[in-house]
């Protein structure tokens, strides 16, 4: 994709994303999500698309993030946007403390042993959420309400969420322009040569795993607030559901490409707002399903799937 | 001449398998020395030892005079000492020309470093170096999609893309077309002599590794079994004897 | 919360009881840790959907006994239903997935552990179920220890199903042939041995294990559609610390490791019981990771 189609097609989303909720109220809540898919699968695709560290983990920075500005707002006592933007600022701190730390118990060990490690991790953090009174254990937490009318409450988050993503998405393309991206790259094609030629590799891994726990976190306390309840399990530390999205959507738009996750979330997105509600309670069966489908059958994602068109067309 | 890098008494075991035993090696600055050795004497092993991949079990390596052997592969690459590997590793995914920019020195800095796109002096010096090995035309292409010997000289350009002040060359012929072979070994010679880079080179092809080394040293049964100018080595009869296992 | 363990140091009679009831449910975790080693022996496969075909053989247990049939039967029901499960799961994605990317396998059995697990929340409904084997308890030091007779039973049937598994591999002409596709595929085709033939036995055999797990379970203990994940994690846990190819090491690991949850689970509570046992397998991969570091080797 040249330069010039690039901004092209962000200047669409923007607009898209900007104008889309004050078309059509009524959706507004279904743009918000589907912004927070794309930094999902954004956040996602740095470690398992770029650098080859396929994490199930990843949710524990978005739940951090949540549960940090609940506490914060809940305790603090300020007025509503300080309140947000006091729980925005030290979930962020503590994502990425957390990354920082568990970066360097855990990105040292590689493959499969990763990717189950983080996953114990994910059901770990949920786990302990779920026992923890202090925030408000099995039975979640209720967030301040917010002081505007109702339609302006929707267009805040849709916005906000817009914005995360955004951001999200213009600091990877800088990241994947950089050295930095090249490093990522060799780590996952040969993490040991990369070690060969001198680069410094764990401060590297850990950073990358700092960017997504600064851009989930960030969302995590905007989608707490929107949604206006956590619960551990099914909310902030949503292993079998968000958690899972992030993977799904990072494969099926083609991981390691800077437009795939994009494209994943939006098209993973408006297919569940568009079958989901006709499965009538088997939406979680067809989840299952749809992941077993989509990494058996469509590994390479719709970017690779094009790569290979284009390519056999060259060829013919 | 100082010695650039000093193998003193170095063993290493795998369980209890000797791959290394009591072994001792200098190469000096500005040299270039070789290693030979039949199948399993312990070649790759020592290129281990030297760069950091195994724990030496016992003995010390100094380069340029301080002992490295406490250190892992990556700081050692930083202080100049890099080797390539005898099953060819590249960056499959990734094109030649972005093998060979995240290949730079530059590259071993800090974070804040990284996070700037490639400099065009490196991109320049990368297009030269591919250019020195005859892969120009395939910079665009992907490593993966290389043939094997292709792929063995982008990893020489890789190499020397690190600007190392020794490099440790694990058969760089191996696998190479032999019409091409004399151009890879005066390419060997000029990154010695125009570059400055001192070679440490493995090879199993006795006419190249005369040809193109000062000094070599024969490993048998991971043990040093002879040392000297090829002639001597040549004409040494245990080297014979190991080579065809009469030993 | 640390109540407990004061109980835990002054009574040592509640200690035994929490050990050995701890040891008891330790013998199922070993029957579904056997099965995943030998799976990930054979198959070199992460089968994430362990747990829930623990938790299906438990439903067929429990379906078996409201129709009539007496708990026991139950387990050789379960374990041969899980046989065929296990046979189709095989052909209709696993076989798919066994010689790519191993992330591939582990997202794609994912994937049927979400989907069966959701398909056992509509057919059985959310609740905690288990099936009263009638056998009652035995008491012992006036009754500060007390056993329930079925968690003894299934602590003996699991060691003797562990004791057939591994006479199976050795002496029967299919256990030889996974043993030797196990050692290495290729030259056990070259050989005429059917692998295909023998991935699919393997993952029958290994759903089989799972089955009588989950039958044993539902009698012992409790089952539950989200219980799946936990036993995954726990077979994944005994493996690593057993390693793939040693029985006995799994048998051990897996009662040690039965102990230790019972155990942390009266000291810091039932409620932090499951965040224990995934806290733990991260604890012991990093602890793993940083022995291989000193070896200048890792974890993969």
């Amino acid at each position: 994709m040249s330069r010039l189609s690039d901004w092209h097609i962000m200047g669409a989303l923007a607009l898209t994303g900007i104008a889309g909720p004050l078309l059509f109220p009524a959706f507004a809540a279904q743009f918000a999500f589907l912004w927070l898919m794309v930094t999902f699968a954004l956040t996602w695709d740095i470690l398992g698309g770029r650098m080859g560290y396929n994490s199930f983990g990843n949710i524990v920075f978005f739940g951090i993030g949540c549960y940090a500005a609940a506490v914060i707002q809940r305790d603090m006592g300020l007025p509503y946007f300080e309140g947000l933007a006091l729980g925005l600022a030290a979930g962020v701190v503590l994502a990425v403390l957390a990354a920082v730390l568990l970066g360097s118990a855990l990105l040292g060990i590689r493959g499969h042993y990763f990717a189950i490690a983080t996953l114990g991790l994910a059901v770990a953090s949920g786990e302990i959420a779920a026992g923890w009174r202090y925030v408000g254990a099995g039975s979640g937490m209720a967030l301040p309400l917010y002081p505007g009318a109702l339609g302006e409450r929707e267009l805040f988050f849709t916005w906000s969420l817009l914005a995360v993503a955004a951001l999200c998405f213009l600091f990877c393309r800088f990241l994947y322009s950089t050295r930095f991206g090249l490093a990522l790259n060799a780590i996952r094609d040969d993490h040991d040569k990369a070690d060969a030629m001198g680069l410094r590799t764990t401060p590297i891994k850990i950073f990358a795993w700092c960017v997504s726990a600064f851009f989930l976190a960030l969302s995590g306390g905007l989608a707490a607030n929107m949604i206006g309840f956590i619960d551990p399990r099914d909310v902030a530390f949503a292993g079998a559901t968000f958690g899972v999205w992030m993977v799904l959507m990072a494969i099926l738009g083609g991981k390691g490409t800077l437009w795939g996750p994009v494209l994943g979330a939006i098209v993973f997105h408006i297919t569940q707002e568009i079958f989901w509600t006709y499965l009538l309670g088997w939406q979680r069966v067809a989840l299952g399903a749809l992941i077993v489908v989509i990494v058996v059958f469509f590994p390479q994602g719709i970017m690779g799937w094009w790569a290979e068109w284009r390519a056999r067309r060259e060829a013919a | 001449m100082s010695a650039l890098l000093e193998v003193r008494n170095v063993t290493k075991r795998f369980g209890g398998v000797v791959a290394n035993s009591n072994i001792s090696l200098r190469v000096e600055k500005g040299e270039i020395a070789g290693l030979i050795g039949p199948n399993g004497s312990g070649k790759s092993t020592l290129f281990g030892c030297i760069a950091g991949a195994h724990a030496v079990d016992e003995g010390e390596v100094f380069f340029e005079g301080a002992p490295i052997k406490h250190l892992r592969t990556a700081p050692i690459a930083r202080l100049g000492l890099v080797r390539t590997y005898q099953q060819t590793r590249i960056y499959g995914a990734m094109s030649c020309m972005e093998n060979m920019a995240i290949s730079a020195r530059e590259a071993q800095g800090g974070l804040l470093s990284l996070l700037r796109p490639v400099p065009p002096a490196t991109s320049r010096r990368a297009e030269d170096l591919l250019a020195f090995v005859g892969l120009h035309e395939k910079r665009e292409e992907k490593a993966a999609r290389l043939s094997f010997g292709q792929q063995k000289l982008l990893e020489f350009a890789m190499a020397l893309m690190n600007e190392p002040k020794l490099l440790l060359l694990d058969e760089p012929t191996a696998g190479i077309n032999p019409t091409l072979i004399n151009g890879l070994i005066d390419r060997l010679r000029r990154a010695n002599s125009e570059l400055g880079v001192t070679l440490l080179v493995i090879e199993h092809n006795m006419r190249v590794i005369m040809n193109l080394a000062q000094r070599i040293t024969c490993l048998a049964h991971g043990q040093v079994l002879a040392e000297g100018t090829p002639d001597d080595v040549r004409d040494d009869a245990r080297v014979l004897d190991a080579y065809l296992g009469v030993a | 919360m640390f109540d407990n363990l004061q109980l835990l140091i002054e009574f040592p009679a509640v200690t035994l009881d929490v050990v050995l009831n701890g040891l008891l449910i330790g013998a199922i975790f070993a029957l579904a840790a056997y099965g995943m080693a030998l799976v990930w022996g054979v198959l070199n496969i992460v089968n994430v959907v362990q747990g829930e075909l623990v938790v299906l053989g438990g439903y067929i247990t429990f379906v078996a006994v409201q129709w009539g049939l007496p708990p026991l039967l139950g387990l050789p029901l379960s374990a041969v239903v899980m046989y065929g499960v296990g046979w189709l799961i095989y052909r209709g994605v696993i076989f798919r997935v066994v010689d790519r990317d191993i992330f591939i396998s582990i997202l794609a059995t994912f994937g049927l552990s979400i989907l069966i697990q959701q398909l056992a929340n509509l057919v059985f409904g959310a609740e905690v179920r288990s099936v009263d084997a009638g056998f009652g308890s035995l008491h012992f030091l006036d009754g500060m220890v007390s056993l329930a007779a079925v968690k003894i039973a299934a602590f003996v049937l699991a060691l003797g199903a562990g004791a057939a598994l591994w006479f199976f591999l050795r002496k029967a002409r299919l256990g030889q042939a996974i043993r030797a596709t196990a050692q290495n595929p290729r030259a056990a085709r070259i050989l005429g041995i059917d692998t295909d033939r023998v991935f699919a036995a393997t993952y029958g055999l290994n759903a089989a294990l799972c089955g009588a797990a989950g039958s044993l379970a539902v009698m012992a203990w409790t089952i539950q559609p989200y219980m799946g994940l936990p036993y995954t994690i726990r077979s994944f846990m005994v493996v690593v610390v057993a390693g793939v190819g040693n029985v006995g090491g799994v048998v051990a690991a897996a009662l040690g490791l039965g102990a230790l949850e019972n155990v942390a689970g009266f000291v810091l509570g039932v409620e932090f019981q499951i965040a224990f046992v995934f806290a733990l397998m991260v604890l012991i991969l990093v602890w793993r990771n940083i022995r291989a570091a000193r070896q200048r080797s890792y974890l993969e």
